[in-house]
């Protein structure tokens, strides 16, 4: 079968794994070693502390997602892998955005964007601010692309990639 | 208070671990970090260690012993270069799905990260060439941890796992407990088959006109040679196999055609290119059998029976796929077999198999084809352990398999060298039957120190060498498909020679090295060289008589001897080309 663009689309994995060393390792390196990309990956333990929670986002087509499932479930180490791509979500990234070099001006700007955007401001100086992010991975790239606007070659982005949740009534990604 | 447990060192809980999985061999090369295992090894008189002398050579070894029992092969070694010897032979043993235990002995653990003498991490560089690789980090784990690696090995899709072990815990003293249960939350291998993907398979094979069984390497793997002959008989559906599926119904069965692939047979090709049912056991459809994508098979419904769901649908998109071990499977498909009317489409594939035989007609003198076939005729019973390259390529095309005779061959990862410590591998676990190892002359040379192993154990292999003086499967690619430039394929080559050849100058053919009579010789063992096709037959007889130690025979065969027939790169299957 020819891979074809047509099915390129973002992909969410919720992964559940043994919570020892070599585990992230083990996963990371299952993707590296077979050339898939991963878009961001985030790791934490679970109300279980032997069981680490993953969420993997990435952009595949629909075969190479579905062997990068069934390689995830044959690893000794993944207890359970739920396909969370088509299933409502919760989901939010944290995070940093700095801006440097400001003037008055630029700082009424900031403050402006982002009480619009939802985001808090949790830090600043005279010629600094420091917004903190809690929003879809999407809604930061969108912010991303807003201050790179605003403020070239002054943001500093620090972000941690997207822990999702299944939903219980509303779907927000 | 109850009573304090005994405890025990570490390293006497790996031998007990050892007994306790019926281990009665174990491939060992000892060093710093492993010595205290061997002084527990030391100490008792149930398991045998075998010394190779190279670990390279100690894991082929275990592989072949793996194969050809069944069980789990064991490799014990010491840290840093002794776990790193091992690399090539664990990625080997993951390809095809080969149980290993490889334990492998590591700096204390205050050390580790230190960059210690003859530290490495292990599990790192195996994490993505094995089943599963652990370092123990706590001796109150040893035990689970080895219950654990030994299950992980045997069961499911079989294949190596890695067991670091620090010295510091080999030493210390804790539970004597060996665990019988285990119990991995994330590892459940699945073997019985759906019965309903089963049924609805059966259903499409039952209503098919030209329908081929394609059979892998699997279908040894599960031990079902027997069901599956019982499966094509009733039936009466032709069957092609892989190279690891070669042998898994007798060669000279009417309903045999041939192998599939790159090098197959150009009838078996034919059909599986023709086939409206395309029922494979136990394949992973791995490049060398395809050809060309596209055109695979390409009017055909694909069954695939696999027991790893990975393996399903990567390569070829499958209609109806079947999870499971390859016995169950083909015990339930026994179940609704019932005789299909194939009469006009077995006929017309046995006819192409008839009209287009593989054979080396083109030349006079000795060949391959001839030293194979004598070897099937003066060894009905035996285990035939090929090398890699063109001398595996012809192995896999002339002999004649079934139940009294195996061939254990590198079908995944393809390392040279593998042969002949395989063979000593085979040898140890069948003892009842002759081994036969046949490497090129490049190959043998990979692992040649094996013969003192080999001598030292008093295993009667027959060693084969196809000494064509040169690293013939690549020279003949490059004679096919690079325009005759033969870079770095001649083994006779000396600094003498200059760019003579490369300019057209007449060869100056110094003496090949090495003299493998000589180097027999050094390591007592008898040797013979055969040029002429008269000679073949009475000195491989005198050769299988030799006892307590190999025989050695080199074949001198000609450089241009190739590999045929050959689907080119990027076509597809029923493109091969039959002659040059």
């Amino acid at each position: 079968m020819n891979r074809t663009d047509t099915d390129m689309k973002k992909r969410w994995i919720c992964l559940f794994v043994e919570n020892q060393t070599g585990t992230l390792a083990r996963i990371s390196g299952l993707f590296s070693g077979k050339c898939y990309n991963i878009d961001s990956l985030t790791v934490g333990e679970t109300e279980d502390p032997t069981i680490s929670r993953m969420t993997i986002t990435l952009t595949s087509d629909e075969k190479t997602f579905e062997q990068i499932k069934k390689q995830l479930n044959r690893s000794v180490e993944v207890i359970k892998v739920v396909d969370y791509t088509d299933l409502p979500l919760q989901s939010k990234e944290l995070m940093f955005v700095k801006i440097n070099h400001c003037t008055a001006g630029d700082k009424e700007e900031a403050f402006r964007i982002a009480s619009v955007f939802g985001v808090r401001v949790v830090d600043c100086d005279k010629r600094r601010v420091l917004l903190e992010c809690v929003q879809t991975e999407k809604k930061n790239n969108t912010l991303i692309g807003l201050l790179q606007q605003n403020f070239p070659n002054r943001i500093e982005v620090a972000r941690g990639g997207s822990v999702a949740v299944e939903a219980i009534t509303i779907n927000d990604r | 208070m109850s009573e304090k447990l005994p405890e025990i060192r570490g390293a006497d809980l790996v031998v007990e671990a050892l007994r306790a999985e019926g281990v009665d061999t174990v491939f060992a090369y000892p060093g710093g970090m492993a010595i205290d295992l061997f002084d527990a090894l030391y100490r008792q008189d149930d398991i045998e260690m075998i010394l190779p002398r190279h670990e390279q050579g100690l894991i082929f070894a275990a592989d072949g012993y793996a194969r050809t029992t069944g069980k789990v092969g064991v490799c014990l070694v010491t840290s840093g270069p002794g776990a790193t010897n091992l690399v090539t032979g664990i990625a080997n043993a993951n390809y095809d799905s080969v149980p290993l235990v490889c334990i492998t002995g590591q700096v204390p653990r205050s050390l580790i990260g230190n960059d210690a003498f003859q530290e490495v991490d292990m599990v790192g560089i195996c994490r993505n060439i094995c089943k599963y690789a652990i370092i123990v980090r706590d001796r109150k784990d040893l035990g689970r941890v080895l219950r654990e690696a030994f299950y992980i090995a045997r069961s499911g899709k079989p294949g190596p796992v890695v067991v670091d072990l620090p010295q510091d815990i080999q030493k210390e003293m804790g539970s004597a407990v060996y665990p019988q249960e285990v119990s991995i939350r994330g590892y459940k291998p699945n073997t019985s088959a759906h019965p309903g993907q089963v049924k609805k398979a059966m259903s499409v094979l039952n209503r098919a006109k030209k329908p081929v069984f394609l059979v892998g390497g699997g279908v040894h793997l599960a031990g079902a040679q027997k069901e599956m002959q019982q499966l094509a008989e009733i039936t009466g559906v032709p069957v092609i196999t892989t190279i690891m599926g070669k042998g898994a119904i007798p060669t000279d069965h009417p309903l045999y055609v041939g192998n599939i692939g790159l090098h197959g047979s150009f009838a078996a090709n034919q059909a599986i290119s023709e086939c409206d049912v395309l029922f494979s056991i136990g394949t992973r459809f791995n490049d060398r059998i395809t050809g060309k994508l596209s055109e695979f098979a390409k009017n055909a419904t694909i069954i695939h029976v696999d027991i790893d769901t990975a393996s399903i649908s990567r390569n070829i998109v499958v209609d109806i796929p079947i999870v499971g071990d390859a016995k169950a499977a083909i015990t339930l498909m026994l179940d609704q077999a019932k005789p299909l009317e194939l009469t006009g489409w077995v006929n017309d594939i046995m006819m192409r198999k008839k009209s287009y035989p593989i054979n080396m007609n083109r030349y006079e003198g000795l060949t391959p084809q001839q030293v194979i076939q004598t070897l099937d005729k003066l060894t009905p019973k035996s285990v035939l352990v090929p090398d890699v390259g063109q001398n595996q390529l012809w192995c896999t095309q002339y002999s004649t398999l079934g139940p009294e005779k195996r061939m254990i061959t590198s079908g995944g990862l393809g390392p040279m060298g593998y042969s002949l410590p395989a063979a000593i591998g085979a040898a140890l676990a069948a003892p009842d039957r002759k081994v036969i190892s046949v490497s090129g002359d490049g190959g043998f040379q990979m692992n040649l120190q094996e013969l003192a192993t080999a001598k030292a154990l008093e295993l009667p292999i027959l060693v084969c060498i196809f000494n064509n003086t040169h690293l013939g499967n690549v020279r003949q690619m490059q004679r096919f498909f690079y325009g005759e430039r033969y870079s770095s394929t001649c083994l006779r080559y000396r600094k003498s020679c200059g760019r003579v050849c490369q300019q057209g100058g007449q060869c100056p053919a110094p003496d090949y090295l090495p003299d493998f009579l000589q180097l027999a010789k050094s390591y007592d063992c008898p040797a013979w060289r055969v040029t002429k096709p008269e000679e073949v037959e009475p000195v491989l007889t005198q050769a299988l008589a030799h006892t307590g130690g190999p025989a050695l025979v080199e074949f001198l065969v000609d450089e241009e001897e190739v590999v045929m027939p050959v689907v080119p790169f990027g076509k597809a299957l029923n493109q091969m080309m039959l002659d040059y």
